[in-house]
């Protein structure tokens, strides 16, 4: 095992709620591969969407109030999956470093001001970054192989570039490393970065109809049996609303979507509790047993090579 | 735009009239708006830059003194700028045991094309000098 | 000593920011100054007869001019003076617009400081001394670096007005961009029909030597006597002896080789002359990619080769050469299309850049001139062009446009049309650049006869989708999301200095931009000289251009060489060291430091060492002056004296002690 991990983390609203499989596989990966999680105590939501569109400063705040409860653990680094709760994180520390007199500001809601001193990380850069895809890849118990998948990282795991700075924000590779790492065969999925029309989905169901529809199609298209997903927004209009986009666009799509997290799991040999797979709306079964039999015929034929 | 309160300083540049001089030139011209505390001195190359007209500036109640040349490489006259940056790194070490605050001298290189660079370094060098106040004056 | 003292207005450009009369007012103060006076245009006629008529009649020994930068007026004034009858030497000016009113906006503090500014110069002034040019002989033959258009414009000009040139090109052909193009526009003729007859001119103009796979290695001296030493890279091939038949290339089982003139879209041999209308039609080898290089064994070309030319042994060899004037003309390279990773370009094989597909277009080229997709050879039959492909954006650090890629864009709609009748051509744009004689006609004449669709707006990705491709943008006069399933997509790519001119420039002493490319000396009035006396400019390595401006440039430059060496003999600029017999103790410091060479120690009449400066090679650096540990050696008109002066003018204190005796 390599030098222990540990890192301040912090889970984020929905990881509660309708992320809950997301925020279960990504502990029970973490705790596999011996990457410490401490969670930040008494940790408010990041206000999400709505804040920063009512206010910059108080938007911010809720960030930083985070950040100097992390600061006050005494770590130096917070991870979260969730891209949405990044956004906010990063974007808070990021204003506050190029503006003093922002962090001033912000600091003046909290009641111990934010120093700004924390690094924040996904938790998918700390899985590439620091723990590397090799010590991954040697987790693996059992290979996904013939598991055909369309990474999709969601429009801003990686953007804009000069605050989320980690991977290539038109053509990010960390995860299509890992899924090739776990023996998955990683399509080369064009709209990685592509909206899915995130939380129109509530006001203007049409657009996220047209904009996940155009990822399914795609997905299928290139003959994938599933998608693999880093964000819960996104995980939620490409599967929860998928009978919908069917219905809307006269399809008949049936992929599921993963979170990258649940495949690591997978991979790793963990179980259902850690895995939440029966979540997913569309469900895992047919793809699996894609794969079973896919292995099963593989080893069939290795099996007659010898024999010969 | 004078740094500071309202008072100016005396800063004295010395720039080489191949870079740093035609630097500024672009900035004048691009109209790039800086503290006019400011004088400039020309020289061929920051090679005739003999460290005593820093110090005699200095003693003579310049209360700041910028040297300005072409970037390393790029000498007009292939290597003056190395004999430049020889001498005055040396000299800016000098400067405490004469009593004065090193950073009352700089030294650094803009080239003709970069008059947003040279804007910057005026500005933030009267900025310097502002914050260190009027320099220790001598009586002869 | 009595200085005269004018203090221009230059129209409101200084008087808008700057007590003018104030300034000439407090001049009248200054020491020796006799007679003091604002001019509203002091560098026009008017102004310059004033400044002459105020010399002779209050007999002046020198004067100040406070106007612009010395480095745009300091000719013209020192010419006036130099009619009034005074030495041009003793004459200074103070630089109160781009140094002052230009860059402050508060008054009182500009008036001081070009009172200020006022006063530094007349106390340099008083130490001025009258000084006298020499004249030295100079070399009448001229380098050319780069065989592009531009350079060979530049040295067939010169050559036909008897000039020796020497012309150097760093692939093995000269033609450089313009020898890819299929047509030219706005005339669409054919490029190479065009160009061929030149570059058949250089090879056989007897005024011309040209080095091919060369390069420029060093360069020492100054105009009127340069001397460079050339690199020719080795061929592996004995250019004496090979006649260009090219028996090798048709043999060389190596076929994988990188083909820089086809921009990589088909493989050449390890072997190869780039095309056959190449000058000097010669092969080379490329050492990456032969056999006899990577696995030590193959042979081939040699066993082939009638005239035994091949040398797998052959070294970099050099060559020295003595030149009196430089024309530099290695024009620019391609932006690297890569960069956009919504593009994905480098990534789907059918999105190429626009230089890619002038060759698809070129009957020379590798599909001769079918236009076949990379990815299956097929016929695309909608083709969309995106334009300022690493122009006009800074967010890839290429603010400036580079303005071809419009023209160059609606002529390959037209070819397009031309070789596939039933093709449509899409353009997304961000505005059309077409100023030029018949430009904008061009353009409309792509939109309206050819039916190329143009579409304002930038595209947000490009993506393979089944067989083909989805080019996704905005349309922002219709203000709505347009999607284009394309065959083929040509990226519009933008121009950038030229790998290496940074490098050559290094040598050659002489600026450049933040983009690497080369600065005019003056950005209207001197656009081909460069701030390096004796070196100048031509094409696109000075800022992007198109054909007709490169050439015109390449005889503009020309032209100058030309105007130069129409004298047997330069003068000397006589701001040179000066050496104090009396003072010097022959330590030989000097004769160290000197970067020309221009000291030597010679002894005087007791037989001890002394420098002595050649003052013809002399360059005025004052790098001996620092030096000298006795003082002894001063640059004049930038002695130690005066440059104290200044220092002391400026603090405002009277100078106590002289570095000098």
């Amino acid at each position: 095992m390599s030098p222990e991990l540990s890192y301040a983390y912090y889970p984020g609203c929905s990881g509660l709620s309708t992320s809950k499989d997301y925020e279960i596989s990504t502990r029970a990966v973490c705790r596999a591969l011996g990457i410490k999680l401490q969670e930040i105590p008494d940790w408010s939501c990041c206000g999400s969407t709505p804040a920063h569109t009512v206010d910059h400063v108080f938007s911010a705040a809720l960030s930083a109030r985070n950040l100097s409860l992390a600061e006050q653990m005494g770590s130096d680094t917070v991870i979260t999956p969730c891209p949405s709760c990044l956004t906010n994180l990063k974007v808070a520390a990021h204003r506050m470093e190029q503006e003093p007199a922002f962090q001033q500001e912000v600091n003046r809601h909290l009641q111990e001001p934010c120093v700004n001193t924390v690094q924040v990380k996904s938790v998918l850069q700390a899985l590439i970054q620091d723990l590397g895809p090799e010590a991954i890849a040697k987790q693996v118990e059992k290979p996904l192989s013939g598991l055909k998948i369309a990474p999709y990282y969601g429009c801003i795991m990686n953007r804009p570039p000069e605050v989320m700075d980690f991977d290539d924000p038109e053509n990010p590779v960390a995860m299509d490393e890992i899924l090739r790492g776990l023996g998955a065969e990683v399509l080369p999925y064009p709209l990685k970065v592509e909206c899915c029309g995130a939380s129109y989905g509530v006001a203007r169901k049409d657009v996220v109809m047209q904009l996940s529809g155009k990822l399914l199609d795609l997905a299928d298209s290139l003959g994938a049996d599933a998608i693999a997903t880093a964000c819960p927004l996104c995980q939620m209009n490409l599967d929860l609303r998928q009978d919908q986009i069917n219905a809307a666009l006269k399809r008949s799509f049936r992929l599921p979507v993963f979170y990258y997290t649940q495949l690591m799991g997978l991979a790793f040999g963990l179980e259902e509790k850690d895995l939440l797979l029966n979540k997913l709306n569309v469900p895992a079964g047919p793809a699996l047993a894609k794969m079973q039999q896919a292995a099963e015929a593989a080893a069939e034929q290795d099996a007659q090579t010898k024999e010969q | 735009m004078s740094a500071g309160n309202g008072r100016e300083l005396r800063i004295v540049g010395f720039l080489c009239n191949w870079c740093s001089y035609g630097g500024a030139d672009t900035a004048g011209v691009s109209r790039l708006g800086q503290p006019t505390d400011l004088r400039i001195i020309r020289l061929p190359c920051t090679g005739r830059m003999d460290p005593l007209f820093m110090f005699k500036a200095l003693l003579s109640g310049a209360d700041g003194v910028l040297v300005s040349g072409c970037h390393p490489r790029d000498c007009h006259y292939s290597e003056g700028n190395f004999y430049a940056r020889r001498r005055l790194e040396l000299a800016k070490r000098l400067l405490p045991t004469l009593g004065f605050d090193s950073g009352r001298f700089e030294y650094t290189w803009v080239s003709a094309s970069e008059g947003k660079r040279w804007q910057q370094v005026v500005t933030a060098f009267t900025e310097q000098i502002h914050t260190l106040g009027p320099g220790p004056k001598f009586s002869h | 000593m009595k200085i005269g003292v004018f203090v221009c207005h230059c129209g409101s450009n200084i008087a808008g920011t700057v007590d003018v009369a104030g300034v000439a007012q407090a001049a009248k103060n200054f020491p020796e100054v006799a007679f003091a006076t604002d001019l509203l245009y002091s560098c026009s006629e008017p102004g310059q007869e004033a400044i002459v008529q105020a010399v002779q009649e209050h007999d002046l020994d020198g004067v100040v001019v406070a106007a612009c930068t010395p480095r745009m007026h300091e000719p013209t004034f020192r010419r006036a003076v130099e009619r009034a009858g005074l030495n041009r030497y003793m004459f200074e000016m103070a630089n109160i617009r781009e140094h002052c009113s230009w860059v402050g906006k508060d008054k009182d503090a500009n008036t001081r400081k070009a009172s200020d500014l006022v006063l530094q110069a007349v106390e340099k002034l008083r130490f001025d001394r009258p000084l006298q040019a020499k004249s030295f002989d100079i070399n009448k033959r001229v380098l050319v670096v780069g065989g592009g258009v531009a350079g060979i414009q530049a040295a067939l000009d010169c050559a036909d007005g008897g000039l020796e040139v020497v012309l150097l090109e760093k692939t093995s052909t000269i033609g450089g961009k313009m020898a890819k193009l299929d047509k030219t526009f706005p005339t669409v003729d054919c490029s190479s029909c065009i160009l061929g007859p030149k570059m058949v001119d250089v090879s056989m103009h007897p005024n011309i030597t040209l080095y091919a796979y060369a390069e420029l290695e060093s360069v020492e001296g100054y105009v009127g006597n340069f001397e460079v030493s050339v690199k020719k890279k080795a061929t592996y091939v004995d250019w004496d002896k090979c006649t260009g038949c090219g028996l090798c290339m048709e043999k060389c089982p190596s076929k994988k080789a990188y083909d820089a003139f086809n921009e990589g879209i088909a493989p050449t041999r390890a072997i190869n002359i780039p095309f056959p209308q190449a000058i000097p039609k010669r092969a080379v080898i490329d050492p990456t990619y032969c056999r006899q290089f990577i696995k030590g064994k193959c042979g081939v070309c040699a066993k082939v080769c009638p005239t035994e030319a091949i040398d797998y042994e052959m070294q970099d060899s050099f060559v020295q050469e003595k030149v009196g004037a430089v024309i530099t003309a290695t024009g620019y390279d391609l932006f690297d299309y890569r960069k956009y990773g919504e593009y994905g370009g480098g990534r789907y094989p059918d999105v190429i850049t626009s230089m890619q597909y002038e060759r698809l277009l070129n009957a020379s080229g590798p599909t001769g001139g079918h236009i076949q997709r990379p990815s299956d050879g097929r016929e695309p039959k909608k083709v969309v062009f995106i334009q300022c492909v690493g122009s006009r954006d800074k967010s890839v650090d290429r603010p400036y446009c580079s303005g071809f890629c419009c023209m160059y864009t609606a002529k390959q709609t037209i070819l397009t049309k031309d070789h596939i009748p039933d093709s449509q051509s899409y353009v997304f744009y961000m505005d059309i650049r077409a100023p030029g004689k018949m430009y904008d006609e061009f353009t409309r004449r792509a939109m309206e006869e050819y039916g190329a669709q143009y579409i304002r707006g930038r595209v947000s990705q490009v993506y393979p989708y089944k067989d083909s491709l989805i080019v996704r943008g905005v349309d922002t006069l219709l203000g709505s999301q347009v999607e284009i399933e394309a065959d083929l997509v040509v990226l519009a790519v933008g121009a950038e200095a030229s790998r290496g001119a940074s490098e050559l420039a290094e040598k050659l002493r002489i600026s450049y931009d933040a983009y690497g490319f080369y600065m005019e000396s003056h950005p209207k009035l001197r656009p081909v000289e460069t701030n390096t006396a004796g070196v100048y400019l031509a094409g696109a390595c000075q800022g992007s251009k198109d054909i007709p401006a490169s050439v015109g440039q390449g005889s503009a430059a020309a032209a100058k060489v030309l105007a130069l060496f129409s004298k047997d003999q330069l003068e000397s600029d006589p701001q040179v060291a000066l050496v104090s017999q009396a003072r010097c103790v022959g330590c030989g410091k000097c004769v160290q430091t000197c970067p020309f060479g221009a000291i030597q120690l010679a002894e005087d009449r007791a037989g001890n060492p002394k420098a002595e400066v050649i003052e013809t090679v002399c360059q005025g650096c004052g790098l001996c002056t620092v030096t000298c540990p006795q003082s002894a050696i001063q640059l004049q008109h930038f002695t130690d004296n005066q440059i104290l002066a200044e220092v002391n003018a400026l603090c405002q204190q009277a100078m106590e002690e002289s570095f000098e005796s």
